[in-house]
């Protein structure tokens, strides 16, 4: 069963990150003339292996809770990841400009970024729906259609 | 669904810019303006923006905190035979500079743009996410 829906489980991992980034960029465009806002950025591709793996783990270890440890690149990650589904891997923008008003929003960035995770959104959604049809296909018999 | 604060994100936006138009009308509305009787003119108001935490950190709205005046003195252009001059033939008009102000309307209006692209997108990504797994 789990072979069945892990495809499915780590599509819709990316879709919520997605939706996620979707916000963030939204957020950064909506205070694109607000003084002093710092603009943030997702790093998507950690931030989806940390969704995953975790999950992974969770599922893998199953009662045992000591189970195999997370693996990390540095010490400091094991002990940060409470708390991580707030802030899941938020960095800081560096600015391309100086402003005035000490805003780093480069509002052409924030397009591009937008746009493309409008695609990859979309990707993502066809990705799913490419799996659910597997799986209904393969339920049926081969009477049907 | 978190897809849907975006509409509160991009909406706050939307009515902040609206405000800061609106403020761009009036101030050029009232560039012409002179001080009346009681030396009193017109002063040019700008909005604030600020931003609007709404609990997640990832999404962060902007609403306007307030709206200051400009407390520079007017333009005092020399006309006696204007019925609001002073006594030394003087009339004083509102602090209002024009140009800048177009350049505030244009800066607005693209910001607005471009956040009502963004909810537009929103919804389409939404409406798609709708029908996942029936096509």
């Amino acid at each position: 069963m789990q072979r069945l829906t892990q495809t499915l489980d780590f599509q819709s991992q990316a879709l919520m990150l997605r939706a996620e980034r979707q916000r963030l960029i939204a957020s950064n465009i909506a205070n694109a003339d607000t003084p002093g806002y710092q603009a943030r950025e997702m790093d998507f591709a950690n931030a989806l292996r940390t969704a995953t793996g975790r999950h992974s783990e969770l599922a893998a270890t199953g009662s045992a809770a000591a189970g195999a440890p997370l693996q990390t690149t540095h010490p400091a990650h094991d002990s940060a990841r409470s708390g991580f589904e707030q802030e899941t891997g938020l960095l800081y923008a560096r600015h391309s400009q100086d402003a005035v008003d000490r805003n780093t929003v480069d509002l052409d960035r924030e397009r591009a970024s937008f746009a493309d995770n409008t695609v990859k959104y979309e990707a993502t959604l066809r990705f799913i729906n490419g799996s659910v049809r597997t799986v209904l296909d393969a339920m049926k018999s081969h009477t049907q259609g | 669904m978190s897809m849907f604060r975006i509409f509160d994100v991009s909406g706050s936006a939307v009515s902040a810019q609206t405000q800061r138009l609106n403020v761009v009308a009036s101030n050029l509305a009232n560039a012409d303006t002179v001080a009346g009787p009681d030396g009193q003119v017109y002063k040019n108001r700008q909005v604030v923006f600020q931003t609007l935490l709404m609990g997640e950190a990832t999404s962060a709205g902007v609403q306007v905190s307030n709206v200051v005046e400009d407390q520079t003195p007017g333009r005092r252009v020399h006309n006696p035979a204007h019925p609001a001059a002073d006594g030394q033939g003087y009339v004083t008009y509102a602090n209002v500079n024009p140009v800048e102000e177009m350049v505030n309307m244009i800066s607005a209006s693209r910001s607005y743009q471009n956040n009502v692209e963004v909810m537009n997108t929103a919804k389409s990504l939404l409406l798609k996410t709708l029908q996942m797994g029936q096509s």
